[in-house]
């Protein structure tokens, strides 16, 4: 990413988050049935969409990891931190659909098809998660985690289907829904588009400050097994300088 | 000299299933714990649930297969323990084997070894929980098809998880959320066998063909790689 691109995302971020606290706080009017509960909205769909975009994004660096012609360590950084916030804003999508609930519904938590998916979901990447923690080489475990993450996301057309089959109180999308009917008003569906948009420029960013987190620890990682093997060799056989960190990482 | 071709992958696979049946024959190690295990859950199931307020025929199909879910975890882990010991899986790797045949046979082998513990099961319960089946061919539908589904999930994961010390509980967090639609459907089926059948058991069946047949086609393609690494 170049620095005036890298520069407008930023500014993208904060501008867009801005505007996502005066549209749905202020402009946006209140719900005529559910009040300013409703306002919820503006932070869970957002959040829901990026959670989804965050798997897509998973898979496809996945997929292209696996593909011999497109291998390269880029891609499974990108699966990486796209799978650790796909965690992040699913668990904040269902933390907010939980307190939207609670006046809507009267209840935190309902046995509704698409929250359980939802959090099968979670589960099935905190488990893609896990298993990059175990133990193996670079290759081993980018090849390894990348088979597991196209493995998981075959959970989504379940979701989608779960939906359909047992119809029950979650609401039925209410802008992509079958009909392409959007049922929303005005300024409501403009602090929706805003939040959409925050939470997508918010998501660019934290991937970028992952990936480049992953690529400083690949690098100090390997620094530091080079400092302290410089460090034994000096002890046991004193010389009169031992490199930095710094110089070794060079 | 003449090189004789490969045996075919049906050949293959029935050699590696058989020899995994056979070493299970001789030293009755999966089984031996397994069946302890499931019996223990199903009076533990059963004192959980208070066997008085006759609530226990009723959720009988769904504690039927969390039993078998959890048993089928064992199961994984010692199918893969078998490769693992005496390094045997380099002696498959260099048997020239297609890795295909290998996945499918060590499948086929779990799903041997978890359709005697259904069985197994199945018969406890009816006695203990005082369940009657009905539909005999709905019931027997429905665990082929949810255990071929879950013997191809579990072996797919059980080659990944393999080199871990920790390999059950990772193999847990990794598994049971993938066989949720394979619970859900295979309860939905065993109570239609239990209370009478519902229009919607076709839809049922056809989920967990659709998800054998997804998982049994990913691991054909992709436990080349996770067994050689391994």
């Amino acid at each position: 990413m170049t620095v005036n691109l890298r520069r407008m995302v930023a500014a993208i971020t904060v501008a867009s988050v801005f505007a996502l606290v005066l549209y749905g706080l202020v402009i946006a009017p209140p719900d005529r049935v559910q009040g300013d509960a409703q306002r919820l909205m503006y932070l869970h769909v957002p959040a829901a969409w990026i959670a989804y975009v965050s798997f897509a994004v998973t898979s496809c660096a996945s997929a292209l990891y696996l593909i011999p012609r497109t291998r390269h360590r880029r891609w499974d950084r990108l699966a990486t931190g796209s799978a650790e916030l796909g965690v992040l804003f699913t668990s904040l999508a269902i933390a907010l659909g939980s307190l939207w609930g609670r006046p809507v519904w009267g209840v935190w938590w309902t046995w509704d098809a698409r929250l359980i998916t939802t959090v099968v979901l979670l589960f099935l990447y905190l488990g893609y998660l896990a298993l990059r923690r175990v133990p193996a080489s670079v290759e081993v475990r980018a090849r390894r985690s990348a088979i597991a993450a196209l493995v998981a996301f075959v959970d989504v057309p379940v979701v989608h289907f779960s939906v359909i089959w047992w119809r029950t109180l979650h609401q039925q999308p209410t802008v992509l829904n079958p009909e392409l009917n959007p049922q929303i008003e005005g300024a409501m569906a403009t602090a929706l588009l805003v939040g959409v948009i925050a939470f997508t420029a918010l998501y660019i960013t934290l991937l970028r400050w992952s990936y480049q987190l992953q690529v400083a620890e690949e690098t100090t990682g390997a620094g530091d097994l080079a400092y302290l093997v410089a460090r034994r060799r000096n002890t046991s056989n004193p010389a009169p300088s031992v490199p930095s960190l710094t110089e070794v990482s060079r | 000299m003449n090189e004789q071709p490969p045996p075919r992958l049906a050949v293959q696979a029935a050699l590696v299933a058989g020899k995994d049946l056979e070493i299970e024959w001789r030293t009755r190690a999966t089984l031996s714990r397994v069946l302890p295990f499931a019996g223990i859950l199903v009076v533990l199931f059963a004192v959980a649930l208070d066997p008085d307020r006759g609530i226990l025929p009723r959720v009988a199909p769904g504690l039927f297969w969390l039993a078998v879910l959890l048993c089928a975890l064992l199961a994984f882990g010692r199918s893969m323990d078998l490769e693992r010991g005496n390094r045997a899986g380099i002696g498959l790797v260099l048997s020239g084997a297609d890795p295909a045949a290998v996945f499918l046979g060590k499948a086929a082998a779990v799903a041997a070894e978890l359709l005697v513990l259904e069985a197994c099961v199945g018969v406890a319960m009816i006695a203990v929980y005082d369940v009657d089946v009905r539909g005999v061919a709905l019931a027997v539908s429905a665990m082929v098809l949810a255990t071929t589904g879950i013997a191809a999930a579990g072996t797919l994961y059980g080659a990944m998880v393999t080199l871990d010390r920790s390999r059950d509980s990772l193999l847990a967090i990794l598994l049971l959320p993938v066989l949720l639609p394979v619970l859900l459907a295979a309860t939905k089926l065993l109570g239609s066998a239990t209370s009478g059948p519902s229009p919607q058991d076709r839809l049922w069946l056809g989920l967990l063909a659709v998800f054998a047949a997804l998982y049994g086609g990913l691991g054909t393609i992709a436990f080349g790689s996770l067994f050689e690494e391994a």
